[in-house]
């Protein structure tokens, strides 16, 4: 389903601000596979995902989506197969426009838009059906602007619009890092209905290691713009959250040798 | 009064600059300054084309696609070569002074002698009440046909505002108005926001060119200055509107625009008549810009200073 091959990136090549964020990185997720990804801060886990999003070119390598090399394609055209959510919640849905005008844009991802009105009723009766269940009364306030909305309740609705037409891939990312514990249990748990309900192909990046553990079937850690750790179904079964833990520890002090051998080396040679 | 009529009916004419630029500032959040350029553009092209003998109303037509095609050249420049939205707008508003000097010819053309839109109104509006006929406004006597004029403009002007209003509540309408909403939600929606941007910049100055071109039919005459100010005027204009309704809804922004371009235009009127010097005009034009623009921010900060020390 989606193949990564060898893919790398450098921001801000040449300059003091050189970040190497991905290393050649490959990856191969299967149809219905839902991925989390691990990592440190600047471990290149939400790079890798705005990687194959298309929000930047890529320096080398390559990315495969549903048996097409999609490498060269912009952004918006990804976007025909991919549906997205943000980690900040403001990012997924236009403020200023209504919830059912927010909904009613995310029918026609990646679809031809033409002069049809935007907004038939038969539409706003189905949104009407697929917002009840959410139970945030949101069904009554349709017209409203979404802007007025709290993070949550916009997560839950951006989440809903990336799954609206049903997408190759999923890209979620660290999705609930911006909303407060409960409210982000509730996305979560609504996240795990909507990929369950369409079996979808899932790349979540998140910083809670409890999530890691719980949700899907494959957990990555990335580490140095490279996949550190992978486990596959089998182990994930086994898979604890210290043992998570102890793995971001190990390559903590893997980090800190490094640095004072080369303090060693440079103070015996310079 | 009958000054009174004019001012409205020159509104009128106006708002349709102000609908370009509500679509170009509002909906875009597009600073774009090649309006000043794009109205004289609009006024030259149908006036040359009018004296070549052309069809008014296609002359009309064609200042809407000659002004759609220099907001497009805008749009390509920002988006495509990246340059600075302003400063693009810029470029072509200074690209356009040299076209529009080669389009007339000279620096003024007069279309006293020649058949325009308003020409066709005059008619019309001879046939429905008769040659140099006076109706009663208020009890003051006015002239009937420069009622009719009003009429038709106040026609014209509703019927585009209704096609804007459907248009920017068509799906191709909608993803226009998330782009200038949230550009990022709606790329991930499978939208290339650089060709909205230049679709709706393009938009905005045919509408634009379409008010100059209107302006220089209703007064006679093409001049390569009268686009100078413009894009603050319509900007004051959709204020206004914006102070007047408060309400977000596409409908009544749009209304709001059209009437706050008639209202602006009263108020210039009225001041004119109590002797301001049209020297001045610009200065304060622009000063009322500025107080609208800053008034609402400080408003908010003495309230919550209030707040606070309560």
């Amino acid at each position: 389903m989606l193949q990564v091959n060898n893919i790398s990136k450098v921001f801000n090549p040449g300059t003091v601000n050189e970040v190497t964020a991905l290393q050649e990185v490959s990856l191969t997720v299967e149809e219905g596979n839902f991925v989390c990804v691990l990592g440190t801060n600047g471990s290149g886990k939400s790079t890798l995902l705005n990687a194959v999003a298309g929000s930047f070119p890529l320096d080398s390598g390559q990315i495969f989506l549903d048996g097409r090399n999609i490498t060269k394609w912009p952004e918006h055209r990804r976007a025909a197969l991919i549906g997205r959510v943000f980690q900040n919640p403001f990012s997924g849905t236009a403020p200023g426009m209504s919830i059912q005008e927010n909904l009613a844009l995310a029918t026609r991802r990646g679809k031809s838009r033409g002069l049809a009105w935007g907004l038939p009723k038969s539409l706003v009766e189905a949104f009407k059906e697929r917002v009840t269940p959410l139970q945030m009364s949101l069904e009554e306030r349709l017209g409203n602007p979404i802007g007025k909305l709290s993070g949550g309740q916009r997560q839950a609705l951006t989440l809903l619009m990336a799954s609206w037409l049903k997408p190759k891939l999923l890209l979620l990312d660290e999705h609930t890092a911006a909303l407060d514990p409960k409210t982000g249990a509730k996305v979560i748990e609504l996240t795990e209905e909507v990929v369950r309900r369409d079996n979808l192909t899932t790349l979540m990046v998140t910083h809670s290691m409890q999530q890691a553990v719980n949700l899907g079937n494959r957990v990555i850690m990335m580490h140095r713009g490279r996949i550190a750790y992978d486990f596959g179904e089998d182990d994930k079964k086994r898979l604890k959250v210290s043992d998570l833990l102890s793995l971001f520890d190990e390559l903590r002090r893997k980090d800190q040798i490094d640095n004072t051998v080369a303090e060693l080396v440079a103070a015996n040679y310079i | 009064m009958t000054l009174l009529i004019g001012s409205i009916t020159i509104g009128l004419i106006l708002a349709m600059l102000a609908l370009g630029i509500f679509i170009s500032f509002r909906i875009f959040d597009f600073p774009d300054i090649t309006a000043e350029g794009s109205f004289t553009f609009g006024a030259a092209i149908s006036a040359a084309l009018i004296i070549a003998g052309v069809n008014p109303l296609l002359a009309t037509a064609v200042s809407f696609i000659g002004g759609a095609a220099a907001g497009m050249l805008t749009g390509i420049l920002h988006t495509r070569f990246r340059i600075n939205s302003l400063l693009s707008g810029i470029l072509v508003m200074t690209a356009l002074y040299s076209v529009n000097l080669h389009v007339m010819g000279r620096s003024n053309l007069p279309l006293l002698s020649e058949t325009t839109l308003f020409t066709w109104f005059e008619k019309l509006a001879a046939r429905f009440s008769g040659e140099g006929k006076m109706a009663m406004v208020l009890g003051w006597e006015v002239p009937a046909k420069d009622l009719w004029i009003l009429l038709f403009c106040l026609i014209i002007i509703i019927l585009v505002g209704l096609l804007l209003w459907w248009f920017f509540r068509t799906r191709l309408g909608t993803a226009m108005r998330a782009t200038g909403d949230n550009d990022q939600m709606i790329r991930a929606l499978g939208v290339n926001t650089k060709t909205m941007i230049v679709a709706g910049v393009a938009l905005s100055n045919g509408f634009i060119a379409v008010a100059g071109s209107l302006l220089a039919q209703f007064q006679g005459f093409a001049d390569v200055q009268m686009g100078i100010g413009m894009l603050v005027w319509g900007l004051a204009s959709v204020i206004i509107g914006e102070a007047l309704i408060s309400e977000r809804s596409l409908g009544l922004v749009i209304t709001g625009a059209v009437i706050g371009s008639v209202l602006f235009r009263l108020l210039v009127a009225i001041a004119l008549r109590w002797g301001m010097n049209p020297n001045d005009l610009k200065l304060i034009t622009a000063l009322f810009v500025l107080l609208a623009l800053v008034l609402p921010g400080f408003m908010k900060n003495t309230k919550k200073i209030r707040l606070t020390t309560r």
